[in-house]
């Protein structure tokens, strides 16, 4: 569901999905992109501020929810003038519109607090590796050609001129050239690493890999019934309600004489230390014993789900116990998809705060620094020299939104390190 | 003791740039105002330099010119040369500079201050403030008189614990032969407030006879010559004179490095923070090892002087190797120094202790202006005192306080980065410091605060009646340009496409034909004249195609001003409670001692976050609402 909430909503609706109804009553309508084309189809309601969530117009469209489609409405309402609201910023709003009462006040804060946690949680996963590498990269790229256009205009008996300058030009192409080059590699997944890490762990024997076979539905994983087969760390990428997750089946806990799986336990105690869930299996037919409890892992509450498996054998109600455990069958499928909630849910990733709306968020501000380096581009040809540096300002802004801010105070430093400014 | 027997309402101590401005202020507003100094000869004093403006610097010189400042006026005045700066890279950055004649500035600032009316001086040293409770009261002198005034403002300057060092001697003074004010320092450093030293340094003084001009670039002033004043025409400038420019070479580099062990600050004798932008000759030379030279710029002190200020050397070395250094640099062969260069390290007070009227948070009317909040400059320095002195005025008429915001003007900046961010070095405007600096431009300083100044009451009625006009020439002259429309083939449009170069296939107004780029404001003056279809001043055109060419930008920022004023609708108490579950401890503490009084404030703290924001903007409206109910 997307929902947009402020003066706009209803002008973005209805260039959307058409003229709406009276507010409050829901319609089947056709979400169309610019060009009139159809990016799907679902139901459109209208509630009329201040009788709404936020306490401002408020458009909910409601899709089959494909991330694919998702993501082209949510270019759409972009393109119209919405912005990806921050996390919690909707009831954020609905507080300072006083849609919410002074007893639901802490709780707000405490999601503002969570949620900002989830999210920078989730932009730490897809800043890793090469995608963070070239972003810094650019961004450096803008510091150093700010700390000579900023030093060109404030210090001008220096003679540093950087209109004259042609290297300063290219600089601008090149940054532009790359920011075009990270936005279409990121569009195409290349190298954003995105999803949750889910590992599968459990003492030998529970069916740990039967589950993991069962989530991806192919056989990837060897399914034995000799206790420790599984020596090694196996993952496989899955998603599950629209976030990816990338899912480790490990080693069986026990403690073992045989040097090869010692270190297959070792592993799979390291890949739950790191992993945002862990999926703690166990045999329902089978009560714990002093071994198992001893190969516990150590990993608090929220990132741990018990999950009580072979349910087909001891004859339990499958889904969601009383202990917060989740009840399944590997074997026959039964209480998966209260399992797929669950991850989705104890993993702290509610789908519209998570990790796909983290990595949005980066996109655009890429988009938005490539749109104002390349204007920073044209007024430098014009010879507006304190416009282009105002558009490398923005552009800068809007790397510093991914990688941290450069105050003018930085920037200074660098100048002063730079350059050998002062009379 | 004796207690004089006038009242004030504002006593300004300091008759420095900061002073000045202060009680000049203070005086416009109708608060009876004395002016007390160490002495009287030196009022309006350039210590360092002889130059007002540059960039950042004249934006804040025609924004105290707008609220009726004198710097300005008396920088025409004094000024012998004058330069246009960055004037191919945008009107948001173009500035002005003056070479000024030291005794011409002094004197037109102290005819500024004789003929201000609520103004009086009085020469005597201040030794002690006169406190009572948690409120100034007046000051007390070296004599043992008493002034008793509600508002006090302390512009000292470097007078506080002033040490000059000149090598490896150091004696206790505010400036090359002026006494500090130590007994006031010792009296402010018992204050509950955060004390620290910085440093500030200056040339030797040569003998313009013993230099060899010949050979040396000469730079002359610019044409037309741009003033620095709304009301000034360039025929009040005196007689102008040029500049030179020299170099420093491998030998003065040579002389500076064996100098070096008998450097103060190489040798740890200074403690106090210099300026990274205004490095010593000693700090160039080791910090940018690989130069081969440095520019120097020979300037003028005066008309009637032969001395100059050698800018770009400034130096605590041993006199000895500042001769041989000085001597080794073309033009200078045979200098005589006429005053050997030092530094000098003062006290200054943490500026995140003041409110933004530059008032102190914890002594009620006692306000401080100027190089005591750690920043530098003539200019910075006269805003900080303008806006001090106005904020005075206003408290002792029981009127409510003033400040400019960060949009505004360039004071705004300045004032908002002093509170929010301290100063670790002397603190100096540049125009990369502000963010809105699209709108703060030297062009529209008029536009954006001389009614603000009017309603204040810093604008007198002549400056007032000058604006006036000119705001509704520039308002007529838009609208007549945005009624005139040249339609492609016709004489306004071939005329204007002689003009400039530019091509008009559809029917245009001037007003948008003045937004494209490669437009200008005099090829339309030019066609209009041609084509006899209006005659609109040339001045007027160049503040239309200005608005014109940023309007767009102008939009932008306009929403994320509106932004920024809605924070600043929503108060944070002073006895806010920061401890907030969410709030990371250091954020905490930065909040609870920089207590900023609004949201927009609090999102200017470093480190404050939009989720930190969000979070904040939850608590204070949950306790409003507490309150209510």
């Amino acid at each position: 569901m997307l929902r947009i909430s402020g003066e706009r909503a209803f002008a973005i609706g209805q260039a959307i999905a058409g003229a709406g109804k009276q507010p409050g009553q829901a319609r089947v309508a056709e979400f169309k992109d610019g060009d009139s084309s159809t990016i799907d189809r679902g139901i459109a309601i209208r509630f009329r501020g201040p009788r709404s969530y936020t306490g401002e117009d408020v458009l909910e469209l409601h899709g089959h929810g494909s991330p694919v489609a998702m993501n082209r409405l949510l270019d759409r309402a972009c393109g119209l003038g919405a912005r990806l609201a921050r996390p919690g910023e909707f009831t954020e709003r609905a507080f300072l519109n006083d849609k919410i009462d002074l007893a639901q006040a802490e709780a707000v804060a405490d999601l503002i607090d969570s949620s900002t946690g989830q999210a920078a949680r989730s932009a730490m996963r897809s800043l890793d590796g090469e995608f963070s590498r070239r972003v810094h990269g650019i961004d450096r790229l803008a510091t150093d050609l700010r700390v000579h256009v900023e030093a060109a205009i404030d210090f001008a008996d220096e003679e540093i001129d950087f209109l004259a300058d042609s290297d300063i030009a290219a600089t601008v192409q090149t940054i532009e050239r790359e920011l075009a080059d990270v936005v279409e590699q990121s569009r195409r997944g290349q190298v954003l690493r995105d999803g949750l890490d889910v590992v599968i762990a459990g003492p030998p024997n529970v069916g740990k890999s039967s589950l993991l076979n069962r989530l991806l539905a192919e056989d990837r994983a060897i399914v034995t019934e000799v206790p420790g087969t599984t020596r090694d760390l196996l993952s496989a990428d899955i998603e599950v309600d629209g976030v990816a997750v990338r899912l480790t089946d490990t080693a069986g806990l026990r403690s073992s004489a045989d040097a090869v799986e010692a270190i297959g336990v070792e592993r799979a105690r390291s890949a739950a230390a790191k992993a945002d869930l862990v999926l703690l299996v166990e045999d329902a037919n089978r009560p714990a014993t002093a071994e198992d409890a001893a190969a516990g892992l150590d990993v608090a509450a929220p990132r741990r789900l018990r999950v009580r498996n072979k349910i087909d054998l001891s004859g339990e109600a499958p889904g969601r116990g009383a202990a917060g455990e989740v009840r399944i069958s590997a074997l026959t499928g039964t209480g998966l998809d209260a399992l797929r909630q669950a991850i989705s849910a104890a993993a702290g990733v509610d789908p519209a705060e998570g990790a796909y709306l983290a990595r949005k968020r980066h996109l655009d501000a890429l988009a938005a620094a490539a749109r104002h380096v390349g204007e920073a581009g044209r007024r430098l040809a014009e010879g507006f020299g304190d416009l282009a540096a105002e558009e490398l300002r923005q552009a800068h802004g809007h790397l510093g939104d991914i990688v941290g801010a450069t105050t003018s105070d930085d920037l200074l430093g660098e100048i002063f390190a730079s350059f050998c400014i002062g009379k | 003791m004796m207690i004089h027997p006038q009242r004030y309402d504002v006593v300004v101590v300091g008759g420095g740039h900061a002073g000045v401005e202060a009680a000049l202020a203070a005086a416009r507003m109708g608060a009876t105002t004395l002016l007390l100094t160490q002495s009287i000869e030196t009022i309006g004093q350039m210590s360092c330099n002889p130059a007002i403006g540059g960039i950042g610097k004249s934006h804040l010189v025609r924004e105290i010119d707008a609220l009726g400042g004198a710097m300005a006026l008396s920088a025409d005045r004094a000024g012998i040369q004058f330069r246009t700066l960055n004037g191919r890279k945008g009107p948001a950055v173009r500035a002005t500079r003056a070479q000024a004649d030291r005794v011409l500035y002094r004197n037109a600032v102290r005819s500024a201050v004789e003929n201000q009316s609520n103004l009086t001086v009085f020469q005597q040293s201040v030794v002690d403030l006169h406190v009572r409770g948690e409120r100034v009261r007046g000051v007390d002198t070296q004599m043992g008189l008493r002034f008793e005034a509600g508002q006090v403002v302390l512009t000292t300057g470097t007078f506080l614990g002033g040490r000059i060092h000149i090598g490896l001697q150091n004696q206790a003074g505010g400036r090359a032969g002026d006494a500090p004010a130590n007994a006031l320092a010792e009296r402010l450093r018992a204050m509950p407030l955060r004390v620290d030293r910085l440093k500030t340094g200056t040339p030797p003084r040569i003998d313009g006879r013993s230099i060899r001009f010949q050979g040396l670039a000469e730079q002359p002033g610019d044409e037309p010559r741009p003033t620095m004043s709304f009301l000034s025409t360039p025929e009040v400038h005196p007689r102008q004179v040029a500049c030179h420019i020299t170099h420093t070479n491998g030998r003065t580099h040579a002389v500076v490095r064996e100098g070096l062990a008998r450097s103060p600050m190489f040798t740890g004798a200074i403690e106090g923070v210099g300026p990274r932008y205004c490095p010593s000759i000693e700090d160039k030379v080791v910090r940018f090892a690989d130069r081969e030279q440095h520019q120097i710029f020979v300037e003028p002190e005066g008309l009637d002087t032969f001395e100059v200020y050698p800018n770009g050397i400034s130096t605590s070395l041993p006199f000895d190797v500042q001769l041989a250094m000085v001597r080794t640099i073309q033009g200078f062969e045979q200098a005589h120094i006429t005053r050997p260069g030092y530094a000098i390290e003062y006290d200054f007070f943490d500026p995140r202790d003041l409110a933004p009227t530059l008032e102190t948070r914890c002594i009620g009317g006692l306000y401080f202006a100027g190089q005591i909040n750690g920043t530098t400059g003539y200019e910075e320095a006269a805003a900080q005192g303008l806006l001090a002195g106005a904020n005075a005025a206003l408290a002792a008429a029981n009127r409510s306080a003033w400040h400019a915001e960060r949009y505004e003007a360039y004071m705004g900046v300045l004032v908002d980065d002093l509170l929010n961010h301290g100063v670790t070095e002397p603190y100096r405007m540049f125009t990369s410091r502000a963010e809105y600096r699209l709108r703060l431009r030297q062009d529209n300083a008029d536009f954006r605060l001389t009614p603000k100044g009017r309603e204040l009451g810093l604008v007198d009625d002549q400056r007032w009646r000058v604006f006036k006009v000119r705001k509704r020439a520039v308002e007529e002259g838009a609208g007549r340009l945005a009624g005139i429309v040249a339609t492609p083939g016709g004489d306004l449009a071939q005329a204007l496409e002689a003009a400039s170069g530019e091509r008009i296939d559809v029917a245009v107004s001037l007003h948008g034909f003045l937004k494209r780029p490669g437009v200008d404001a005099s090829q339309v003056g030019a066609a209009l004249r041609q084509a006899g279809a209006a005659e609109i001043d040339n001045a007027v055109l160049a503040q239309v195609e200005i608005d014109a060419k940023y309007e767009g930008y102008m939009t932008r920022q306009d929403m994320e001003i509106a932004r920024v004023k809605a924070n600043d609708e929503v108060c944070l108490a002073a006895d806010f409670n920061y401890e907030i579950p969410g709030l990371s401890n250091e954020l905490k503490e930065k909040l609870r001692t920089r207590r900023p009084a609004t949201i927009a404030q609090a999102a200017r703290v470093p480190g404050v976050t939009p989720a930190a924001l969000s979070l904040l903007l939850v608590h204070a409206k949950r306790r409003a609402g507490r309150r209510a109910a």
